[in-house]
């Protein structure tokens, strides 16, 4: 009776989603195996992070109430009388820096194992989108909980943006809703966070995904002439995938027990900057960068200078695919693999002197 | 028409007239410039007169010339406080500075005098000092009363008597240099003020003869008002004259002790007052606060002021079997309560905190505890076990509060961990079980 009743479901499903042209899908769908195979799981492993954002995120939304008098207050009461309130909150908090670092792994082995050749130019774009989106993800997040720390790193995050000439000022005064970071910026990164940017990405999302499917799993240039094993995508990788995400899922609890996220102290404007005051990890290579530039190059101020070569480079980096002529004909370009190391390598070495600092 | 009539005086074909013209126009232009040039010499004039009228000073002139100890007076007052708002010699010595003989410069007919004696010195800084009219176009806030003040002073009082040892303005202010009171290089500015009485106070050949102590800076060097006002630098710290007062200097009476001290220390004078030492340390003819605070090497305040131990200033009076020893014992008993369930509140909060527990507001209101444990403090000025009761009950139901609340944090922290463990354990479960499904699918395919 049980077999009919899901058969008859089935049946009835199939007949108006198509489920059968999906599980075809599905069953076809084939992931080449080589010694770069092991790449393969990043993609995956930053999408369930993100999902793990988002079914945190709603739930603190549930609590949480921006505001410069509310916002600190709303989340220190998340920490300390709702039920599993910590627990979801250092959640979010862990997840969002594990799934930028899944992110910057997942996006590095791509360049570097030259996926994003043709016919995978929009993957890439698509991939470059989504990853300045999650930062914009982390830069407004963090200050949501309005507290001393973000609240200085935002003013600083902020004053960089304005220092870009022409658009500069137009910018930090739509990120801050104005000249100083108040109540209003805290309202409009609230906006941004949990309604813009998620629309957004996952509408890249989407595109994103449809395009890795529709194309299949980019092989490596030197693996591409042999005839490669295969693993079914359905269940073999799929299930090694979820074997990921378990253990994900581990650390990320015990990350969030161990080291529950600190709240620190409410913001006060009045209050002199704290010494040392360093953005989040992910943005500490920049930070650094701009610090160590002099004042003056040349006839330009050594931030304005800095600020426009992150613009440039972001740029540059969005389209690699289209400058990266070997690879439009399906070649190998040594230069760009060197400078994909060098990037990894300025990013590792900046982040680390920038940490120490 | 008019232009044909200028046009007729210079293209007139009269040769005469024209020049006629230009003779005029250079005779205009000439005169103009003489005038110009009277004027401006005029002016240079004016202003030469001027500054010889200014500069004609003959105590200046004369006592530059004179050289060394003469001349020193010029030069400090270059520095001076008075020089810097116009003031000049003859304006405190009187004299009269445009005559150059030294008979007429300094006849003591139009006012001059040389060196006030210390009888003289009051009055003759108060010339101007005691003159509100006079003092208030240079500073509308400033005292006028010194001069009044000083009358009433052990210094003042033995000077009029004849003593010319005694402090007179000079001798803190300085004299020829004075600088203003909040120039920090004033004697008297207030982290200077110990170092200028202990001049004289701390010199025991000085003070020979005078039957008072030369140990106070001594002794005030290491009481807690001087770390406050010369390491913290805390200018609003006490120091000599904030207690004796400066131009009415003296040694505040037994039973004005209690207001001096209660200047700053209000509540704790006023509970004083009231309490039953008020009276029996007045009948004693010993200085209320100094009792048990001492007088220039006040310590910072402990517990152990007060109770029935040796270090307690209790025992001083009270012994055994004395209503006021019981009292003492209560009092201290309370005050360590709160102290002790403060200190266990404190341990476990910080604990729980340190382990990632969100206890802020426990935190926060531990705070609020402390304050009442301070001003439990004050309130043992009362010297009555009821009354400190009434502040101390309270403060430790909400250190027990404050107490329970670290112990349920670091309870909800072990529930935590189980909390993890358990979940790692069934995460770990699930995983193997993904492992195992993995390997019989591949297994399978492979046979």
């Amino acid at each position: 009776m049980k077999l009919t009743l899901q058969s008859d479901t089935l049946t009835w499903l199939d007949d108006r989603v198509g489920i059968e042209t999906l599980k075809q899908l599905a069953q076809k769908k084939e992931v080449p195996l080589h010694r770069h195979t092991i790449w393969y799981y990043f993609g995956g492993m930053t999408l369930f992070l993100f999902a793990v954002q988002m079914i945190t995120g709603v739930l603190l939304l549930f609590y949480y109430k921006p505001g410069a008098e509310t916002a600190f207050e709303s989340v220190q009461y998340i920490m300390a009388d709702v039920r599993f309130g910590w627990l979801i909150r250092s959640i979010h908090s862990w997840s969002a820096n594990l799934m930028i670092f899944t992110m910057f792994v997942h996006m590095f082995s791509v360049f570097l194992l030259k996926a994003y050749r043709a016919p995978r130019e929009l993957t890439w774009v698509s991939g470059s989108l989504l990853f300045f989106i999650i930062l914009g993800f982390g830069f407004s997040g963090y200050l949501l909980p309005w507290n001393k720390l973000a609240y200085f790193a935002t003013k600083v995050g902020t004053e960089i943006a304005g220092v870009v000439p022409i658009i500069g000022q137009l910018v930090l005064r739509f990120l801050r809703g104005g000249d100083e970071v108040t109540g209003a910026t805290l309202t409009r990164f609230y906006g941004l966070h949990v309604s813009v940017l998620p629309a957004i990405t996952l509408l890249l999302l989407v595109a994103h995904i449809l395009f890795v499917q529709r194309q299949g799993m980019s092989v490596p240039k030197k693996f591409e002439s042999k005839k490669l094993p295969t693993m079914k995508f359905v269940p073999n990788f799929l299930l090694r995938d979820v074997l990921g995400w378990l253990l994900v899922f581990a650390a990320l609890i015990s990350l969030a027990t161990i080291f529950p996220w600190e709240l620190g102290e409410k913001a006060d404007p009045f209050a002199p900057a704290p010494a040392g005051i360093k953005p989040e990890w992910f943005f500490l290579f920049m930070f650094q960068t701009l610090k160590l530039l002099p004042a003056k190059i040349g006839f330009m101020d050594g931030e304005v200078l800095g600020a426009l070569a992150f613009g440039i480079g972001g740029m540059f980096w969005m389209l690699v695919p289209f400058l990266d002529r070997k690879a439009v004909n399906g070649k190998n370009h040594r230069l760009f693999t060197i400078l994909g190391v060098i990037i990894l390598l300025y990013i590792i070495t900046m982040t680390v002197w920038g940490y120490l600092a | 028409m008019k232009s044909h009539y200028l046009e007729k005086i210079f293209y007139t074909q009269q040769p005469y007239r024209r020049l006629k013209i230009i003779v005029i126009l250079l005779f205009l232009i000439l005169f103009a410039i003489i005038w110009a040039l009277t004027q401006g010499a005029k002016a240079e004039s004016d202003t030469a007169n001027t500054t010889a009228t200014k500069e004609k000073n003959s105590c200046v002139e004369c006592h530059t010339q004179m050289g060394e100890a003469l001349a020193h007076p010029v030069e400090a007052m270059q520095k001076d406080v008075h020089a810097e708002h116009n003031l000049s010699c003859a304006d405190c010595h009187g004299g009269d500075p445009t005559q150059f003989a030294p008979e007429l410069a300094m006849n003591p007919r139009k006012g001059f005098i040389a060196k006030p004696k210390p009888k003289e010195m009051a009055a003759f800084c108060g010339k101007c000092h005691s003159d509100a009219e006079f003092m208030k176009k240079f500073n509308p806030t400033m005292r006028v009363d010194q001069e009044h003040e000083y009358a009433t002073s052990v210094h003042g009082k033995r000077v009029q008597q004849g003593d010319e040892k005694p402090a007179t303005c000079i001798s803190c202010h300085g004299f020829h240099g004075i600088k203003a009171v909040n120039d920090a290089t004033s004697p008297v500015y207030p982290l200077n003020v110990a170092a200028t009485c202990s001049g004289c106070h701390a010199n025991a050949d000085y003070m020979r003869g005078y039957d008072i102590p030369t140990n106070q800076l001594e002794k005030y060097n290491h009481s807690v008002h001087a770390e406050a006002l010369q390491k913290k630098q805390d200018l609003s710290a006490p120091t000599c004259n904030d207690c004796h007062g400066n131009h009415g200097a003296a040694p505040p009476g037994v039973s004005a002790v209690a207001n001096v001290c209660g200047t700053c220390h209000s509540r704790q004078a006023e509970m004083f007052q009231k309490s039953p030492h008020n009276d029996a340390f007045a009948n004693m003819g010993v200085a209320g606060c100094a009792v048990c605070h001492s007088n220039h090497e006040i310590q910072t305040p402990s517990d152990e002021l007060i109770g029935t131990n040796d270090k307690s200033a209790c025992v001083n009076c009270h012994t055994q079997g004395d209503a006021g020893f019981a009292a003492a014992a209560t009092m201290r008993g309370m005050i360590s309560e709160l102290d002790e369930q403060i200190h266990d509140a404190d341990g476990l909060l910080t604990k729980a905190a340190k382990a990632g527990m969100e206890v802020s507001r426990p935190q926060f209101e531990l705070q609020e505890t402390r304050n009442q444990l301070v001003n439990a403090r004050v309130v043992v000025h009362s010297f009555s076990p009821t009354t400190l009761a009434n502040a101390v009950s309270p403060a430790i139901e909400s250190a027990k509060k404050q107490t329970e609340e670290g112990k349920q944090a670091l309870v909800e922290l072990r529930n935590r961990y189980k909390g993890l463990g358990l979940s790692l354990a069934f995460i770990f479960l699930a995983a193997m079980s993904v492992y195992l499904k993995i390997r019989q699918i591949e297994n399978g395919k492979n046979k």
